[in-house]
């Protein structure tokens, strides 16, 4: 039996990761380098949660899927034109800054306040999904807090896969150490989930599924409201990139396994 | 006293990206379009890069592989994107654009791709162009890829023209395929019996339909027209053995054979009978015409992706040339900035980009214009029709007082209270896109390519031994390779310049170029960076040329400017090609300079980015001024025979004892005098007397102003490269090698 599920992605949008990213101070704090001009991307991990929402919903006719996106607007549109082909949503957009450096609890405050007035939510149908990381700093809490300020105390992290059951409870994939899942057990909706990479590939473009939701993307991006940030008092002393060393080599030709081998190998040397 | 302008230095962030080239290339309201642009882009640095990188172009044969990738443009929209959305596409009215971005995205990174997208829709040009409403949307809902909910096979065509079997003397102008009547009872459908074997057809190996052009070869068929054959029609559809092309491997090219018989309904558009004679409503020609009319810019634009996707290896290759040897130390000028160091690598590369740049400006231009031109011309058709006039030569015919008036229209001031009258004239307005396009589409494709291939090896050059390897990134050898095919795809280079020297001569099209000449001194008065003068000024000089030519005479007293005579007409037509691209470069930058502002996001830098564009327009307007100064120099002076020193011909030649006198009354006349006889006769070592410049004195004038008009240019590119060198590229390419 189908469960009618109202699913609310929040998915930020960052850099494209292949791109160069080099911390510099600006004016309004911490940025990156050229930030506004650098093509972006989707947050992966929260990509990962709307292609796993999407699946959901469709399995589950009659459900809903919002698309809770903050951002520049100008930016988000761009991103959009990639996104919006992927799977069928509504978008709700928020202008205001990019980037991994807000508060997050000013973020979350943001965020719960615009998914409370989503018009036609259903609080005892709703799984807040989001990423459990983020291609930017990525405070790491804010999907929690936007969880706690809803009133939703059912919260997983890491989440890789979960599996319906006909009375609406679910059965939640979350990584720990080791590899390894924890199996939990949901009654059912309210929940906050944080994905990791779930099972789905990425969708292929669909340009005419990108027509469908441009009907509404559109409008919604016209008349996005604009969130301020309040800082809280957040500082940064410092910022800079994780230490990276990238050994590049082109090898053609090598078996799954000599490849893990010598993942295994470097991996141990490390 | 003159004061200097001196240009405040504005570096360019990033390479350009998708909101700066929207803006340029006028699609930044166009959100179908760049979704397209992304859903292509997904393609090509995806699916057709792994292709390329698996060594998939190793083959000749279609592939599982190279199967995949039909399969991706389907799942992509790349299909679909020649359809109606009633008939399974996505993309509302005129597509011209939308199949240029797509093509120009998969060939950022393979040509070959990107012809397999465009031999698809150029199988459904002839019935786009010109089938019946039911040819129209049985073929093209048949090829839409299918529909959620929908099981079957996307159906896939070729267009199937003649190329005629070399060494065998078949004229080009001939068709080698054959219409005859096969069955026709009484009261009933004809049937027809289509003979035709194609050559170098694209898209064949897996085809289940073609459009081909046949020639009648019986009585009760008159002239020739074009065929819709399916692959399960009877008899003989065989799609022949691969080409074994050097280039273009992603794509099927075959020779194939067939030997069918098929209902007359067959015939794209229809056809009526008249006295017991099949009458096609349209000649092969005229589908034909229609079709090449606007096709060939997609191929153009595949030459400028390309000379643009070189941009970002070579930066790269350039910036890390000497990292991880002995001497290069991180945070040395050395290991900092590679190759880059030296002003020739930089340089070299700025010629590319400004090429890669211009060369897409004009083809895009060219794929708005079809695209704008397209409902002006069935408007046209259709106030013609009412008027009862149908038909290529009478329309023509009923166009000439439209021309009158569209180059009325071109001379009136801009405050003439005429102007709204003729330019809410539709038959005006198409006689004016009409004119322009007829010379910008053979322009695209001819300069793109043809000299796109020159600057791409250009590009294979500056990545060292590394561009020959298949390992380059950016796959530039492919690159290099595929564009001399692209030159010679839907028509080789002697057939635009053909097309060129016809229509760049017509009143229309020239009264356009003078009011295009004072717009770019007009832009010159404001964005003096531009080298808009420097442009306008070789456009004066190829003006000038043409009509010098067009009445000068040889020695012999044949005329210079004459079909025959391609030494001349093709000359210009080059030149002209320069002049265009550069034009429509320049016009893009002031677009983007006006509308940048607006956009948050190309807003950023903005400055720097027009800046360095302007400095990349510079460039190339002061490379288009010397090729139109030195090909108009040898069209007006080379057809001049050269002064002898015979009897004849050194009479005006001082005597040098005549010298001695006049130096007793003009001391130092000696050694201004060059062609001096000796008493015995005997002369300097040349070929002959100078030539004087007789009745060509303007021709000089002109070319000592556009000489004085580079003034800058080298400038612009000193700053070009300053940039190139200090602008922010990617970690990584974003597709694999």
């Amino acid at each position: 039996m189908a469960n009618i599920l109202h699913i609310v992605v929040c998915a930020g949008i960052v850099p494209d990761p292949l791109q160069t990213l080099e911390p510099v101070t600006t004016p309004a704090g911490p940025g990156l380098k050229n930030e506004m001009v650098l093509p972006a991307v989707l947050d992966p991990w929260a990509a990962s949660a709307l292609y796993e929402a999407a699946a959901l919903a469709a399995k589950n006719p009659g459900s809903k899927l919002w698309l809770v996106s903050l951002g520049p607007k100008a930016k988000l549109q761009q991103v959009m034109m990639t996104v919006a082909q992927k799977v069928a949503f509504e978008l709700v957009p928020i202008d205001g800054p990019i980037g991994g450096f807000p508060d997050a609890h000013s973020t979350a405050a943001v965020l719960a306040e615009t998914i409370a007035a989503l018009p036609g939510l259903d609080h005892e149908k709703l799984l807040l999904f989001g990423g459990w990381e983020s291609a930017t700093r990525g405070a790491g809490v804010t999907l929690q807090l936007v969880g706690e300020r809803l009133g939703i105390t059912d919260q997983f992290q890491g989440v890789d896969q979960i599996t319906f059951s006909d009375d609406g409870s679910f059965e939640v994939l979350e990584r720990v150490e080791g590899g390894k899942h924890q199996v939990s057990v949901c009654a059912g909706a309210p929940a906050v989930l944080g994905w990791a990479t779930g099972n789905l590939a990425e969708p292929r473009n669909n340009p005419q599924v990108g027509m469908a939701n441009m009907r509404t993307i559109m409008p919604a991006l016209a008349k996005a409201k604009v969130a301020k940030l309040d800082a809280n008092g957040l500082s940064y002393l410092s910022v800079s990139l994780p230490k990276q060393q990238r050994t590049t080599r082109v090898v053609k030709d090598m078996t799954p396994d000599q490849i893990a081998a010598e993942l295994v190998e470097w991996i141990g040397a490390e | 006293m003159g004061t200097a302008t001196v240009i405040e230095e504005k570096i360019m962030l990033t390479l350009p990206g998708d909101a700066v080239r929207q803006i340029q290339w006028r699609f930044a309201d166009r959100f179908d379009l760049q979704m397209l642009v992304q859903s292509a882009r997904g393609v090509a640095r995806g699916t057709v890069a792994q292709l390329v990188a698996a060594g998939e172009r190793n083959t000749h044969e279609w592939t599982p592989g190279k199967a995949s990738m039909m399969e991706a443009f389907d799942r992509a929209g790349i299909t679909a994107a020649f359809m109606e959305p009633e008939e399974g596409g996505f993309i509302s009215g005129p597509k011209n654009l939308a199949l240029s971005l797509a093509a120009f995205e998969l060939a950022w990174v393979d040509g070959g791709a990107a012809t397999a997208s465009l031999a698809g829709s150029l199988a459904l040009a002839p019935i786009h162009e010109r089938g019946t409403p039911e040819q129209l949307k049985h073929y093209k809902s048949l090829s839409a890829p299918p529909q959620p909910g929908e099981d079957r096979k996307t159906w896939r065509g070729s267009f199937v023209l003649t190329e005629p079997i070399p060494y065998v003397g078949v004229d080009t102008g001939m068709l080698s395929g054959k219409v005859r009547v096969a069955e026709w009872a009484d009261g009933e459908e004809p049937w027809l019996r289509v003979d035709k074997r194609g050559r170098f057809i694209t898209n064949i190996a897996f085809a289940n339909f073609v459009t081909a052009a046949v020639g009648s070869d019986d009585p009760r068929i008159k002239g020739s027209c074009f065929v819709i054959l399916e692959e399960t029609d009877e008899g003989v559809f065989d799609h022949g053995t691969p080409t074994k092309k050097l280039v273009h491997q992603l794509s099927s090219t075959g020779d194939p054979i067939f030997s069918m018989k098929v209902p007359a309904s067959r015939i794209v558009g229809g056809y009526t009978i008249k006295d017991g004679v099949i009458v096609p409503n349209y000649s092969h020609s005229e589908v034909l015409d229609a079709v090449f009319k606007r096709t060939r810019v997609g191929v153009g634009l595949m030459s400028a992706a390309k000379l643009l996707s070189a941009v970002e290896p070579v930066i790269r290759y350039q910036r890390q040339r000497f990292r991880g040897a002995e001497g290069a130390r991180p945070g040395s000028v050395r290991y900092e900035q590679g190759i880059q160091q030296r002003e020739d690598a930089l340089h070299r590369l700025v010629d590319v980009w400004a090429t890669g740049e211009a060369a897409a400006s004009l083809g895009f231009a060219t794929a708005r214009l079809f695209d704008e031109m397209e409902p002006t011309e069935k408007l046209k058709t259709a106030i013609l029709k009412e008027r009862g006039v149908q038909g290529g030569r009478a329309e023509m015919k009923a166009l000439r007082e439209s021309e009158q008036r569209a180059l009325e229209l071109l001379a009136l001031d801009t405050q003439d209270f005429r102007r709204a009258e003729l330019e809410a004239d539709p038959l005006v307005q198409y006689v004016l896109m009409d004119a322009e396009a007829n010379v910008i589409c053979p322009a695209t494709k001819l300069w793109n390519t043809g000299h796109g291939v020159n600057l791409l090896r250009e590009a294979v050059s500056l990545m060292g031994g590394y561009g020959i390897t298949e390992d380059c990134p950016g796959f530039l050898g492919n690159k290099w390779m595929d564009a001399q095919l692209e030159a010679t795809y839907e028509g080789p280079e002697a057939v635009q310049r053909r097309q060129l020297t016809i229509t760049m001569t017509t009143e229309v099209f020239l009264a356009l170029f003078r009011v295009w000449t004072t717009e770019m001194r007009r832009v010159a008065s404001s964005r003096p960076g531009t080298g808009a003068c420097t442009l306008a000024s070789a456009m004066q000089m190829w003006l000038w040329t043409l009509n010098h030519l067009q009445k000068a005479t040889d020695p012999t007293g044949g005329k210079l400017y004459h079909g025959q005579r391609q030494g001349v007409t093709f000359a210009l037509a080059d030149a002209l090609c320069w002049l265009l691209a550069s034009r429509y470069q320049i016009l893009d930058v002031l677009e983007l300079e006006k509308r940048g502002p607006e956009d948050p996001v190309a807003s950023e830098g903005l400055e720097g980015t027009v800046q360095f564009l302007s400095d990349l327009c510079h460039t190339q307007a002061a490379a288009a001024a010397g090729e139109v100064s030195r090909i108009c120099a040898e069209l007006v002076f080379g057809y001049n025979c050269h002064p002898s020193w015979d009897e004849e011909e050194h009479r005006s030649c001082f005597l040098a004892s005549e010298l001695d006198e006049y130096e007793e009354t003009m001391p130092g006349i000696s050694a201004m005098a060059f062609d001096v006889l000796a008493a015995d006769g005997s002369h300097p070592q040349k070929a002959g007397p100078c030539a004087g410049c007789a009745g060509n004195s303007d021709f000089l004038r002109m070319q000592n102003r556009l000489t004085a008009c580079l003034t800058g240019s080298r400038l612009a590119k000193d700053r070009a490269a300053e940039t190139v060198s200090k602008v922010m590229i990617p970690e990584a390419l974003d597709y694999p090698a």
